[in-house]
């Protein structure tokens, strides 16, 4: 092979719940497998991603969903967002897919690349610790820019 | 579809390079495929990927994902891509003479 320009794909994480989990880790774990190099920065609700505390327990609600095909009067009783969570579960597993901290292992172990948004942990109180371990380093939003000079960026 | 030699024989390839009948696979392709890839002596390890993946596939109708590779051929995600550095998921394919994989995981 030649020594081409290596191709790099950097991800922005901003949503924590669920089904908005899965887009960013799926991208990166086959752009590992296609040897791609990948960055994954978690920002915002994003961060719940990789909060360890969180990161087993990210949810999908029904409510305000319309693609679910719920009407909102029936979301808003109480239960419905736990039956969601773990219909969600189930057909994650079923297709393969491994949970979030299993998946997000997988990427570090590919060689992946994850980094926590600064701002958003000074927001919410958290530090380093609070973290999943595979997170690389805590970044700030420029050194961000830095880090994904020459990359492909999706914003999730 | 093109056809190449590859360690002496006469097989037929798609556009990327992947083996059109698996059947048509020996090791000494193995070593020859993996020598374009850039890995230069198939170690032991290697062996055990590729010939969990030929088994699997032989047993299931497709190559197995990465992810099947590391749950149950007891190689797993660190080792796998020290093995195959840059992109396992297609060469370990082609090395096994195993049409390109379509799995997302």
């Amino acid at each position: 092979m030649s020594e081409e320009k290596q191709r790099k794909l950097a991800i922005i994480c901003s949503k924590g719940s669920l089904d908005m989990a899965y887009p960013g880790m799926v991208l990166a774990n086959a752009a590992l497998m296609s040897g791609i190099e990948v960055h994954m920065f978690f920002t915002f609700w994003g961060l719940d991603m990789i909060v360890d505390r969180k990161m087993d327990h990210l949810k999908i609600t029904p409510l305000g969903n319309p693609s679910m095909g719920m009407p909102n009067l029936i979301s808003i009783l109480p239960g419905m967002t736990a039956m969601a969570t773990s219909m969600m579960k189930k057909e994650i597993a079923k297709l393969d897919f491994p949970p979030v901290r299993e998946f997000l292992q997988t990427i570090v172990d590919a060689g992946g690349h994850l980094y926590g948004c600064k701002m958003s942990m000074d927001m919410m109180k958290l530090t380093k610790d609070d973290l999943f371990p595979g997170v690389e380093r805590v970044l700030g939003a420029m050194e961000f820019m830095e880090i994904s000079e020459g990359a492909q960026i999706i914003f999730i | 579809m093109p056809s190449r030699e590859i360690a002496g024989k006469m097989v037929e390839v798609d556009a990327e390079g992947f083996l059109l009948n698996p059947d048509d696979w020996t090791k000494e392709i193995a070593e020859e495929i993996a020598r374009e890839e850039g890995i230069e002596q198939l170690t032991e390890l290697h062996w055990k990927v590729i010939e969990f993946c030929r088994a699997d596939f032989k047993a299931r109708g497709e190559p197995p994902t990465l992810r099947r590779i590391t749950k149950e051929s007891g190689v797993d995600t660190k080792t796998l891509y020290t093995l195959f550095p840059k992109g396992p998921a297609k060469k370990v394919a082609r090395i096994a003479g195993l049409g390109k994989p379509t799995g997302c995981i």
